[in-house]
């Protein structure tokens, strides 16, 4: 099946290919595939069919079948779907059936997607390789003992495997590009603020946003055109015009200045990626694009500023799954305090209990001052880093990974190699600004490497046409793994 | 041993908004149809959010102003953590160090006129838990939680601790439950809790004459009537005397902390809740689902200027707008905005203040509680009673004609009729109670009187003025409608000649 959605999307609105047989495709190849890989935690292929049918069924007899015109989509378990599970790969969610619609869903279902199964994750998006998922370890369908990356791993493989030609994921630290850099495939962070995080199970709330996946920059375009703007019911949301994606991701930019700071290229960094980076520089220069030093002084201590961050807020968030009112309740207590404290001790993995006990930590009385309050400080001179870096440049290229897939297994005992996974992605989060992965080269073993380009506030339309003109130049894109072709 | 006793009040006013505080559903008391009033929000579902409430803002503010609190410019939302069943997100989204209304202060009057002033150290924003309720068959059934509540918009206006008696809390609770009242920002309902109030009670202890130890703090929680406050307080101070007789214990001692205790209103004693191994760390932080509020200078003027009259400014116009005593003034303000409207339509129509408070605090408040009405529910209205008193006020009727004529207009009213401003002059020409001041039928029905009465007469010269009775009697026998006052004076001029 084909993943590039440039052309799926002009089959359907063409009428060449019917909603209905696309997704019984999709449905195919997860039939086929999805055992070994593993990306799904649930499909509903009835129900993906009757909406697909009904898509179908409006195009017939003359209607708008939406901007999506039947396009499946696959949405990670964490970003709620009305009478479909939101488990966030959690076993205290294990048997929660969202009574509501995320604004996301609102806004793909208006749009004539097929919402079609519940992607896998790390559990409450914290981990990087989909190993911290309660149900099932999602594989990398470039190698199956590898890992997709995380915590979005499942929405990146479906994508990557040809199961799917678009997704949604959720990027709190680099949870969208990381996997779709591990997998091959575009992921896009928006601005903070630019997409409602309305029916999106809290992590971090100050640094969550939902964005997309896609075989290709068009894919990713048309998501963002649908899923982007303002929501009242989310106050973080900004109130600011959506530009038409698709329409201008053609358009070349013209004078681009491309920043590439030193800091991002240091130890650590894998040789194979170092050289695919500086290697998608010099197709940028070549394009007529001028490449500029910068600096991001601070982008060392993202790994820490994130961590007091992300864990002090997901301390507060997972506060509500305490077993009263839904989700996972011990049957072992005597009392109302047992209650809670078996209830969370067998429904919460190792990483979430981490994480909760490290932000309670950072939280109390005593400790504030020290490490929460002194991140957020921190936090904003990161963001002061970039704001000056964007005087002058346009965006910054940098890695997404220090390395391709990792082996599954491979970093699960060092929970600190895990987090220096996402050492190039945090900054983003930190600061708010948009950021989008995009292929740009393989390891001598085969698997995918990722481009990362970062841009200021609501650069969105430019990170895509910027990415476009990479695309449009390389082939990168083009290549499957072979579990993709059906 | 002297001792001074020091309280502070924390006082919970829900805001009667149209809808929750962060969500759109309904803010209502509904104890019967528990937890239809919700929604992904209030219910704290994975991945809702919350939105903020302009008019709990605003209502917040206008409070604030009331109490004479500065409106903080820039205040912003935190969340205070901790486990319970009725708290469905396992956090309060509240306010920590950016109150929306900090520094004011509150007044009383005592009937001698003397204030007292007691500050109010903040006014901060946060949303209402839900109910839990509990079995209390002693059979041990499930608990069961009610989240309608959950959500309300709560005002916590917190003193500083500058009241010295039971009695003074209890003025002050009275005061600010007065003044929420003017300003209809809630229903003040302290059944339904609508008003809730905890108290901080300690003592300062003379113990040789020159120095002073304060006794541990103590919060009593959940005064839901003034008598409660008042007797709460009471028996407080009176088991911490005892107490400190008996151990010496007071603040800064070790292992002293501050002690949470209930109070068991029908069985008049206060008992210890949370032990203090329980002291929770709220760990607040500022809420990333929430954005700062700011408000403008323009903005507080422009509420300044839309509050309606405070109790306290009221009771002061009519005593110098209408003449009257501090105390009528304020039995007629403490009864809320409806009866004062009602005696100054009334005071207004009849032209005489004084007549007007005497009857809106006798007549209509005895009425009134007799038949357990509101003054909106009351059959004679404002004007009615206007209209009635100002034909004492010219002249055409006594005081005494007067009750008659209201005493029949509620008599026609409780057999469901609809009071018209005609039936007043109806009821007066029906009972003949109109005053005559036609002098010359008074002098002929005089001069008829007396003729056979010459043993009063005599009485009369003799020194006997109560002998007149008899022919005033007579006289007012032959002209219904005199006024007695009138007919006596007539008499004795015609006797003395």
């Amino acid at each position: 099946m084909p993943t590039i959605t440039r052309q799926l999307h002009q089959s359907l609105l063409s009428g060449a290919v019917t909603s209905t047989a696309l997704v019984q495709r999709c449905l195919n190849q997860i039939a086929a595939r999805d055992g070994q890989v593993k990306a799904f935690l649930q499909i509903d292929a009835d129900n993906a069919l009757a909406q697909a049918a009904a898509i179908d069924a409006r195009r017939q007899s003359g209607q708008s079948a939406g901007r999506f015109a039947g396009l499946p989509v696959g949405l990670k378990d964490n970003i709620c779907v009305m009478g479909a599970t939101a488990t966030c790969g959690s076993r205290i969610l294990e048997n929660f059936i969202s009574p509501y619609d995320s604004h996301v869903a609102e806004r793909l279902k208006a749009e004539g997607a097929v919402l079609l199964g519940r992607t896998n994750l790390d559990e409450f998006a914290m981990g990087s390789s989909c190993e911290n998922s309660a149900f099932a370890v999602t594989r990398n369908p470039w190698d199956l003992e590898r890992a997709p990356g995380g915590s979005s791993g499942g929405s990146a493989a479906a994508v990557s495997a040809g199961m799917l030609p678009l997704s949604l994921g959720s990027d709190t630290g680099g949870s969208i590009r990381q996997p779709a850099a591990l997998c091959g495939i575009v992921g896009m962070k928006p601005t903070y603020g630019r997409v409602s995080r309305y029916g999106l199970v809290a992590y971090a709330s100050s640094l969550d946003q939902i964005g997309p996946f896609a075989g290709d920059v068009y894919g990713a375009a048309l998501i963002m055109e649908a899923i982007a703007g303002h929501d009242r019911r989310d106050s973080t949301s900004v109130n600011l015009p959506v530009p038409s994606y698709t329409q201008t991701v053609d358009q070349p930019l013209a004078g681009l200045k491309i920043g590439v700071a030193r800091e991002h290229f240091v130890e650590g960094l894998d040789p194979a990626v170092e050289q695919s980076v500086r290697a998608a520089i010099e197709v940028y220069r070549s394009l007529g694009a001028t490449i500029i030093e910068v600096s991001l002084p601070r982008s060392r201590y993202c790994v820490a500023v994130y961590y007091m961050v992300a864990s002090s807020e997901a301390s507060s968030n997972l506060s509500r799954f305490d077993g009263v009112h839904y989700g996972h309740r011990s049957e072992n207590h005597g009392n109302l305090a047992e209650m809670y404290a078996a209830s969370r001790a067998e429904g919460f993995g190792d990483e979430v209990k981490r994480r909760i006990m490290l932000g309670t930590y950072a939280l109390s009385a005593g400790y504030y001052d020290a490490y929460y309050k002194k991140a957020l400080q921190v936090r904003r001179l990161i963001r002061e880093d970039f704001d000056a870096a964007f005087q002058s440049v346009d965006l910054i290229l940098s890695p997404v990974t220090p390395s391709s897939a990792f082996k599954i297994g491979e970093l699960t005992s060092d929970p600190l190699a895990m987090y220096l996974q996402d050492i190039y992605t945090l900054s983003a989060n930190l600061a708010g600004i948009p950021g989008l992965s995009i292929p740009c080269g393989y390891s001598p073993s085969g698997l995918p490497i990722g481009l990362q380009l970062l841009g200021p506030h609501f650069s969105e339309d430019r990170l895509l046409r910027a990415a476009r003109m990479y695309e449009s130049v390389t082939d990168w894109h083009s290549r499957r793994p072979a579990i993709a072709v059906d | 041993m002297n001792f001074t006793t020091i309280i502070g009040l924390e006082v919970h006013v829900q805001l009667n908004t149209r809808t929750k505080i962060f969500c759109g559903c309904v803010n209502k008391f509904n104890p019967d149809q528990p937890n239809t009033q919700t929604c992904p929000v209030c219910l704290g579902l994975p991945g809702s959010l919350p939105v903020i409430n302009r008019e709990a803002i605003h209502l917040g503010q206008m409070t604030g102003l009331a109490l004479n609190c500065t409106i903080t410019p820039f205040t912003k939302w935190d969340r205070k953590q901790y486990f319970y069943p009725d708290l469905p997100k396992g956090y309060q989204t509240s306010q920590f160090d950016l109150p929306l209304c900090q520094n004011g202060y509150i007044e009383t009057f005592s009937h001698e006129g003397e204030a007292r002033r007691v500050r109010i150290l903040r006014a901060h924003l946060e949303e209402d838990a839900g109910k839990n309720m509990h079995d209390e068959s002693g059979r041990g059934r499930d608990s069961q939680v009610d989240l309608n509540r959950a959500g309300t918009p709560l005002l916590e206006i917190v003193s500083q601790p500058d009241i010295r008696s039971a009695q003074e809390a209890k003025a002050i609770l009275e005061e600010l439950h007065l003044l929420l009242t003017y300003l209809g920002v809630s229903d003040c309902n302290m059944q339904e809790g609508s008003l809730r109030c905890d108290a901080n009670v300690n003592l300062h202890i003379d113990t040789d004459g020159c120095s002073k130890v304060a006794t541990p703090i103590v919060e009593v929680k959940n005064l839901n009537s003034f008598r409660s406050i008042e007797a709460a307080i009471e028996y407080e101070v009176k088991r911490q005397l005892e107490e400190f007789q008996k151990t010496g214990r007071k603040i800064g001692d070790p292992g002293v902390e501050k002690e949470t205790r209930g109070w068991d209103m029908e069985r008049g004693y206060t008992f210890a809740q949370r032990g203090k191994e329980e002291a929770a760390d709220y760990r607040y932080f500022p809420c990333p689902d929430l954005v700062p509020v700011t408000t403008s200078p323009e903005r507080i003027e422009e509420i300044r200027r839309s509050l309606p009259e405070f109790p306290a400014q009221r009771r002061a116009r009519y005593r110098q707008e209408f003449g009257l005593s501090l105390y009528d003034a304020s039995v007629i303000v403490n009864q809320g905005a409806g009866l004062a409207r009602y005696f100054e339509t009334v005071a207004n129509l009849c032209g005489d203040a004084k007549q007007a408070a005497n009857w809106v605090t006798q007549d209509v408040q005895r009425d009134l509680n007799d038949r357990k009405l509101t003054i909106g529910e009351f059959p004679i209205s404002a004007e009615l009673l206007g209209q009635l008193l100002k034909r004492i006020v010219v002249g055409d009727l006594t005081v005494k004609g007067a009750r008659e004529v209201y005493a029949q207009l509620l008599a026609d009213s409780d057999e469901g009729q609809t009071l018209l401003v005609d039936w007043i002059d109806a009821i007066i020409e029906e009972k003949s109670l109109k005053v005559v001041n036609d002098t010359g039928l008074l002098d002929a029905a005089i001069t008829s009187a007396l003729e056979d009465s010459q043993k009063a007469i005599d009485d009369y010269k003799a020194g006997k003025q109560q002998a007149l009775g008899a022919v005033v009697g007579k006289v007012m026998k032959l002209v219904k409608g005199a006024d007695a006052k009138v007919v006596r004076e007539m008499l004795i001029r015609k006797i003395d000649g």
